[in-house]
């Protein structure tokens, strides 16, 4: 138990360690989010100022070997999979630029056979030729594939662990290589190695209690930037939602819980990017926005070709905010902040003659 | 002292000079954080600042209408000055600087290698390395460093045009922290110091003037302004009130000591 003295303390330090930050999440501090809501605009705008950049998912393969209880790609799910082939992959990521996009984050499931190292390089490179940035979020690779991937014009990953509580972790994860817990918690350390400069990290909210997850997180952070003090840390909030075979969350997350997650770790890192993704309805992520997020995603499907090839593939999951990006970039606006489109150029990763 | 340095860095009308180039307002700014062109613009006007900064990375030459990088400047007043923020290395920051060339058509930069995320500080090595290559290649380079006097010799040395020594990290308005090494700076430098990152008040800006900086940059403390125009103005009294003090001859402090023996002069009486 702590006392307001204490929480008080906490909120105002400058600098935190996990004594604090344990303060900070603690249940005694939801009575003190107005505070923590304050210091965590404060410095998200000191730092990031008055811009929240846009990304958008593209998802390009969901075929998959895991059985992970909670998600529509699981192999025990029956439908269509699909694999999109070079052509589709450009088709789609230039339907997302003429939205605007300037930043796409790739997904597929783990299925290497299908899409493999070689693939994933090929698709690196075509969506780099069409938008400035492009992030990955696949299954786990090795260290030297990621540095194809860099190579390639990769120029971030996210890479949930999903869970950091083992027992859950074996629970939900029934079959597939998925089931190596440590090989997955290696996977932003070999990233790091490997020299990429983004590490987005995150739990999915519901399997398991938050507090002892969020804890067990950024201790994990910690660690992918001793590996290598050049990443650029940033967290994401996944909570979990329904999809095809409904998996019901033991512990689910409220909104009160949800927004002092992201408060504590503006607080514990001031210069993380803090990640909301379309998953969350439009009440939450307008109303987190301006308090400490720094990107998020806009319009996104999350089914293979969604944007263009084809429109009826199975979701991963449900997508609650369903507000075109052109919505979006007016709300960021309502709430007085700029979007921030493009944040990257092509010039960090290629050489070009511009004589 | 004084008059040498007024003779090499400005002229009879104290406007300051760069590489040949004059400038009437001694206080440039940045241009990220804003929360919208409008008000960048606004911005602009009050603080009458004719060195602006841009970052190339977010740049949409392709998009010239709608880039917020450029929307609210009148390149007609104005230098836009590109910079290489986002770049870790030598290598990338000599990319985004001949890229800012092909945006801008001229070859000024703003040289910013940082490494480090976190805190976004100066790489000293790679800073001096990517100055190197550009200066070679044709570039007017004003560096982003951290309070540094040997570092910035060096770089006067290579050919940069200015120096620009941070006050405190870039983003925390903390004020002037590298205070003693930035009087070094001023008084072996002999070409223009531009104060840059964390003067967070008017009164930080008038401090750094006061200490004989020939130009400061500001940013963050104007985009997270309640009112952003009406910062940049007050910045810009505050450069202006700087420099008057500054040319009446305040910051006679010195770093060395002097010679006078109050205590001792007895013992070498006849």
């Amino acid at each position: 138990m702590f006392n307001p003295q204490q929480i008080h303390q906490a909120i105002q330090q400058k600098h935190h360690d996990l004594d604090s930050f344990k303060i900070l999440i603690s249940p005694e501090a939801q009575d003190f989010l107005e505070a923590m809501a304050q210091k965590s605009q404060n410095l998200t705008r000191r730092r990031f100022g008055n811009n929240i950049s846009l990304y958008v998912p593209l998802y390009i393969s969901n075929y998959c070997i895991n059985e992970c209880q909670y998600c529509g790609y699981n192999l025990t799910n029956k439908f269509k999979r699909l694999k999109l082939s070079m052509q589709e992959i450009a088709i789609e990521a230039e339907t997302l630029k003429k939205q605007g996009f300037e930043h796409i984050l790739l997904l597929t499931g783990e299925a290497p056979s299908k899409a493999g190292i070689d693939y994933l390089e090929q698709a690196v490179k075509t969506v780099k030729k069409i938008v400035h940035q492009v992030s990955i979020e696949i299954y786990p690779l090795s260290q030297a594939d990621y540095e194809r991937l860099i190579a390639a014009g990769c120029d971030g990953i996210t890479i949930y662990q999903e869970t950091y509580n083992r027992d859950i972790y074996r629970e939900v994860h029934k079959n597939g290589p998925k089931q190596n817990y440590d090989y997955r918690y290696d996977t932003p350390i070999r990233a790091a190695k490997a020299g990429i400069r983004s590490v987005g990290l995150g739990f999915l909210m519901g399997l398991s209690p938050w507090r002892e997850e969020i804890l067990a997180m950024v201790k994990h952070a910690r660690q992918v930037l001793q590996a290598n003090w050049r990443i650029r840390i940033g967290f994401s909030f996944p909570r979990l939602r329904p999809h095809l075979g409904s998996f019901t969350p033991k512990y689910p997350v409220n909104d009160l819980e949800l927004a002092q997650m992201v408060f504590a770790l503006r607080l514990f890192f001031p210069d993380a990017e803090l990640v909301l993704s379309t998953r969350e309805p439009a009440r939450i992520r307008d109303g987190l926005l301006p308090l400490g997020i720094t990107r998020i995603s806009a319009g996104s499907s999350t089914q293979p070709g969604g944007y263009k090839i084809n429109k009826d593939q199975v979701s991963q999951f449900d997508v609650d905010d369903k507000r075109t990006p052109a919505e979006i970039s007016k709300l960021i606006k309502s709430v007085g902040m700029e979007p921030l489109w493009k944040d990257w150029d092509w010039a960090f990763n290629i050489e070009e003659d511009f004589s | 002292m004084h008059k040498d340095k007024i003779n090499f860095q400005t002229d009879k009308n104290d406007n300051l000079v760069i590489n040949g180039k004059t400038f009437k307002s001694r206080f440039f700014i940045g241009t990220g954080k804003f929360s919208s062109p409008q008000i960048l613009r606004e911005t602009i006007f009050r603080s009458e600042a004719q060195i602006i900064t841009v970052a190339i990375r977010r740049a949409r030459p392709d998009n010239q209408v709608k880039d917020p990088a450029f929307a609210g400047i009148d390149l007609e007043k104005c230098l836009v000055l590109p910079n290489t923020s986002g770049a870790r290395d030598a290598q990338e920051a000599i990319r985004l600087a001949k890229l800012g060339k092909a945006l801008t058509g001229h070859r000024w930069v703003k040289l910013e290698v940082t490494p480090d995320p976190a805190n976004l500080l100066p790489d000293p090595v790679e800073t001096f390395k990517a100055a190197q290559q550009l200066i070679k290649a044709g570039f007017t380079v004003l560096p982003y460093i951290n309070a540094d006097p040997i570092l910035a010799k060096k770089l006067e040395e290579e050919g940069c045009a200015t120096v620009m020594p941070l006050a405190a990290p870039i983003g925390t308005n903390q004020g002037i922290k590298t205070r003693e090494l930035l009087k070094i700076i001023i008084e072996q430098a002999q070409v223009p110091v531009v104060v840059d990152a964390g003067l967070g008040l008017p009164s930080h800006a008038a401090e750094a003037m006061e200490l004989g900086a020939d130009a400061i940059l500001a940013n963050t403390a104007l985009a997270t302004a309640g009112n952003p125009p009406l910062m940049a103005n007050a910045f810009a009294l505050a450069v202006q009130s700087g420099r008057a003090a500054w040319l009446s001859g305040a910051g006679k402090e010195s770093t060395r000591a002097r010679a006078s023996s109050p205590l001792t002069g007895f013992l070498h009486q006849d």
